[in-house]
């Protein structure tokens, strides 16, 4: 299993030209040799979401992606959400109203999150509640969460 | 201005917003990669590691010098084990580490790790805490000639004769089932090897970096100098991350011996099967009461299942010691007999989960209460209020002396916010239609902040509880705080910052606190047992009063006042009642600069501070509503409202996001979570899919009503509130579940109460 591939990955609109193995996830090659280390593994099993970037606008569990899988895709991680010093509404509603605690979720949310409201705009609370509960949180208890959601949304629409 | 009590957004969020944050794993690249290889079985002799002809494998053979881990509890009742950092011949259960391997990456450690071959010879495992403790029963470690490693017992006088006349004595077999605290972040540790001192710096991701230096330096004999502990940004730890693991020994052990930079960052399987388990408790208890419904007495006895080892620092006694001393809890009660063992298994080590003992216990007396006031034909709240502690300080049978609380008023409020008789209307409308709704209570205190008398009194050998704080105002006025406890998510340094803000007049962002790093933070105890708040945060007050001392002397000297006349505030040193100030930048220049003129007060502004309370008990109710499906076992909560009292809230929307966090574990507890072993021992629940933390459909909103007792047992008036969400939830929403199914006449004493537990209660009683 030792052969790498070499593959160019494009992530946040950067090129990066890198060998892998074949088995290596999209997670690791972005973590390890992107060193993007944003994006986040809390189980590897495809369950908790932490690790949940956009692959051409969709929601993808990075951990169960192969890196050679993602082509000639575009791969939006936290580290592309913000525009220089200006947070993303969705980063801004979650430090304003406290939706992270030890922050290792909270790059998956971000990018669920993005997600859905670049998906649906006027997505509604219910289908929000929906999304949303495909990631965990072990410490925010949810609440906070689906308020910074919601009111990026809002603030989004404007 | 004052900075206390405001919902200041937290000055650690932008970092970690943009992904910046720094967790273990983000500084393990460029390093090698460790990996063990652990026991397939509960119980047996190793007969040898066959290695594969190349690759880096270590096992205990390879260890030389490399001591055990063994904590200690001066009880004569406590059996001490030794922990091997590997073992040489046997295994005590499956998940244990009994070989490492080190390659170049993650995936080639994974491959070399298989090609180990661990020869086992299998050997009857103890796995059940009451039949680990029949005659006949497997011994788990054969240097005990029991399974119980530690007991602890108190029964006063007068519990015989009550017992004996109650008009009720309510009996309960209570169950709790195995949990795990399931941070998100895994444990790990990154090790780097300086060649050029030898040292080494060990990234973990734990919550007490000195007492894991401590604890490596032990076990490797090694000066504590030559290794430095940096906790980065923690992904959560709930206590999990507490305790000295060989995993962590290992590392460093690695390190120095092969003199390169190495990472083990723990995979989720292994943290299910392997890190820590908490919560399996079965207790036997008798709550004897008068007519009117007065508590009399209680009796119990309750056993812990504390795994294959005893955890350092705190040991196995944590969890039945706990039990020991609290179980009545908010309940006035004068006769309390108990005897609480700790009992030794083949399984995963019990360590402290937030809460430690108490969700079990509080789970214990609102059941009583409920059972009780149904026999008694006594109204639920009712009963708690004739019960419940309402003069201070309350003095308890086990020794505990509970300071200012608001017991009864916090039960008032959550059942106010119910609206009880309403709820009593729609529900006999609703059992009518074959819906069945339920209201659940519960009433807890929870001592919180406590310092070294209270783990001097369990005998500990190692006992932690103070806390030193060094605090610096630099010349152009920007303060340092150094802190000794170990914050990982609770927003500690935005809390602390706004409290030394208020101290010295200055803005929280001037204040920046400094934790997690052995190299560059006084020695302290890390972050647990809902302390920090109390007692880093008296520790930061003293601290930086001491600071303002000094402030005020230099201003008046300047300002030809009198110091008792100076006020720090918005960045000012004011004379009182007057508009004369110099900035404080201004002072704190001239402190390093033209300390020749400020004799008294020496050079410099740097001070240090140690606080070291006695404890103070917060306070809480938790009221429910829950809809459970009679059909398929879901429950779904309706309603939660949480009325605290934890004194002077800090920082109102950083304690609230406790208890939201501290709810939404509680109900994974008390309806989904469970780590279950096969009947050889074998952990079945290695997957999150299997363990079922709950979602964001399962945790409904939770309403937070507060109050603000203010007790002299702080100095900052603040008391510990990151525990008793978890406290408080189990107990409220199975005590929903059960009033719910009243007209099956139905008791639960089990948590999880899961689907199907309900479903089997509820087909018992049909077929019965
Ligand atoms: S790490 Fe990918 S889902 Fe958990
Ligand atoms: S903030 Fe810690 S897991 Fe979500």
């Amino acid at each position: 299993m030792t052969d790498k591939v070499n593959i160019a990955l494009r992530v946040n609109g950067k090129s990066y030209a890198i060998a892998v193995e074949p088995r290596r996830s999209l997670a690791d090659a972005l973590r390890e040799d992107c060193g993007l280390t944003g994006t986040h593994l809390g189980c590897e099993h495809g369950v908790c979401g932490a690790c949940t970037v956009l692959v051409d606008g969709k929601p993808v569990r990075a951990c169960l992606m192969f890196a050679v899988q993602v082509g000639e895709t575009e791969v939006r991680t936290v580290e592309g959400l913000a525009k220089g010093e200006v947070l993303h509404p969705l980063q801004k509603q979650f430090w304003e109203n406290h939706g992270l605690q030890c922050g290792f979720c909270t790059p998956g949310f971000l990018m669920l999150a993005a997600g859905a409201l670049e998906a649906d705009p006027d997505i509604s609370d219910d289908e929000l509640r929906e999304v949303l509960s495909s990631n965990l949180c072990r410490c925010t208890g949810y609440q906070n969460i689906i308020k910074a959601v919601k009111l990026a949304a809002a603030e989004m629409r404007k | 201005m004052s900075w206390i009590g405001r919902s200041l957004p937290r000055l650690e969020d932008p970092a970690l917003v943009k992904g910046a944050g720094n967790y273990v794993a983000d500084v393990a690249r460029g390093s090698a990669s460790v990996r063990f290889v652990r026991s397939p079985v509960a119980s047996g002799t190793i007969l040898g590691v066959e290695k594969p002809d190349e690759g880096l494998v270590f096992t205990a053979a390879d260890l030389d010098g490399v001591k055990g881990i063994k904590p200690i509890l001066h009880r004569p009742d406590y059996v001490a084990i030794e922990q091997p950092v590997l073992p040489r011949d046997r295994v005590v259960f499956a998940g244990q580490a009994i070989a490492v391997v080190v390659a170049e990456d993650h995936a080639t450690a994974e491959d070399l790790a298989e090609q180990v071959f661990v020869d086992i010879e299998p050997g009857d495992a103890a796995l059940d805490v009451d039949l680990a403790l029949q005659e006949g029963s497997p011994i788990v470690h054969e240097q005990a000639s029991t399974n119980v490693l530690v007991e602890g017992k108190i029964r006063t006088s007068g519990l015989d004769a009550v017992l004996e006349q109650a008009a009720a004595t309510i009996r309960m077999e209570i169950r709790s089932r195995r949990q795990a605290a399931m941070p998100l972040e895994t444990r790990g540790g990154v090790a780097q090897y300086d060649r050029v001192t030898g040292r080494v710096t060990l990234f973990a991701s734990v919550q007490m970096p000195h007492m894991l230096r401590t604890g490596i330096a032990d076990v490797l004999g090694i000066p504590e100098a030559d290794l430095r502990v940096v906790a980065p940004d923690v992904g959560g730890g709930f206590g999990q991350k507490m305790s000295l693991f060989p995993e962590y020994i290992i590392l460093v052990w690695l390190a120095r011996h092969l003199q390169r930079n190495l990472a083990w960052i723990e995979d989720r399987r292994e943290n299910l099967m392997a890190s820590t388990h908490s919560r399996d408790q079965a207790f036997t208890v008798t709550g004897a009461f008068s007519a009117d419904g007065k508590l009399l007495g209680v009796d119990a006895d309750m056993r812990s299942n504390v795994g294959a080892f005893s955890c350092y620092p705190v040991t196995c006694g944590v969890e039945p010691l706990m039990a020991l001393a609290e179980l009545p809890g908010p309940y006035a009660v004068k006769e309390y007999g108990a005897r609480s063992r700790g009992v030794t298994t083949n399984t995963c080590m019990m360590a402290p989960y937030r809460g430690v003992s108490r969700p079990t216990l509080t789970f214990t007396m609102e059941r009583m209460m409920d059972v009780a006031a149904r026999r008694l034909g006594i109204d639920p709240i009712e009963i708690r209020r004739r019960n419940l502690v309402d003069t201070f300080p309350h003095r308890t049978p086990t020794g505990l002396i509970y300071d200012e609380g608001s017991y009864k008023a916090t039960m008032e409020s959550a059942v106010n916010a119910i609206d009880l008789p309403a709820f009593r209307e729609r529900q006999k409308r609703e059992w009518e239609r074959g819906r069945y709704f339920g209201f659940g209570i519960s009433v807890f205190n929870e001592r919180t902040g406590y310092g070294t008398p209270a783990y001097a009194a369990r005998g500990m050998d190692i006992v932690p509880g103070y806390e030193i704080v060094d605090c610096t105002m630099d010349p152009s006025g920007n303060v340092s705080v150094r802190i000794g406890a170990s914050p990982h998510g609770q927003g500690l340094k935005t809390s602390l910052a706004q409290l030394v803000a208020d101290e010295l007049g200055v803005t929280p962002q001037m204040v920046k606190v400094i934790s997690g790093d052995t190299d560059a933070t006084p020695y302290g105890w890390g972050t647990f047992a809902s302390r920090s708040m109390v007692i880093a945060g008296g520790a930061s007050k003293l601290a930086a009063g001491k600071i303002a001392s000094k402030l005020k002397v230099i201003a008046a000297a300047i300002l030809e006042s009198d110091p008792d006349n100076i006020d720090l505030n918005d960045g000012l040193a004011k004379i009182r009642n007057s508009n004369r100030s110099v900035p404080i930048a201004e002072l704190a220049r001239a402190a390093y600069h033209q300390s020749h003129k400020f004799p008294s007060v020496g050079a410099g502004l740097h001070e240090n501070a140690i606080y070291d309370p006695a404890g103070t008990f917060s306070n809480a109710s938790h009221a429910s509503i829950v809809e459970v499906d009679v059909e398929t076992g879901q429950v779904k909560i309706e309603r939660f409202v949480v009325a605290e009292d934890a004194g002077v809230l800090i920082n109102p929307m950083i304690v609230d996001g406790q208890i939201h966090g501290g709810v939404a574990q509680g109900i994974a507890n008390a309806l989904y979570e469970e780590i279950v072993y096969d009947d050889l021992g074998n952990c079945l629940t290695t997957s999150l899919a299997d363990f079922l933390p709950p979602t964001m459909l399962e945790i409904p909103t939770i309403e937070i009503l507060h109050s603000y007792t203010m007790s002299n047992a702080s100095i900052t008036k603040a008391k510990g509130v990151g525990e008793g969400g978890l406290i408080g939830a189990p107990a409220s929403v199975i005590n929903a579940v059960v009033d719910a199914l009243s007209p099956f006449g139905i008791e639960i004493f089990e948590m999880p109460a899961s689907p199907q537990r309900i479903l089997d209660h509820i087909r018992g009683k049909r077929t019965a």
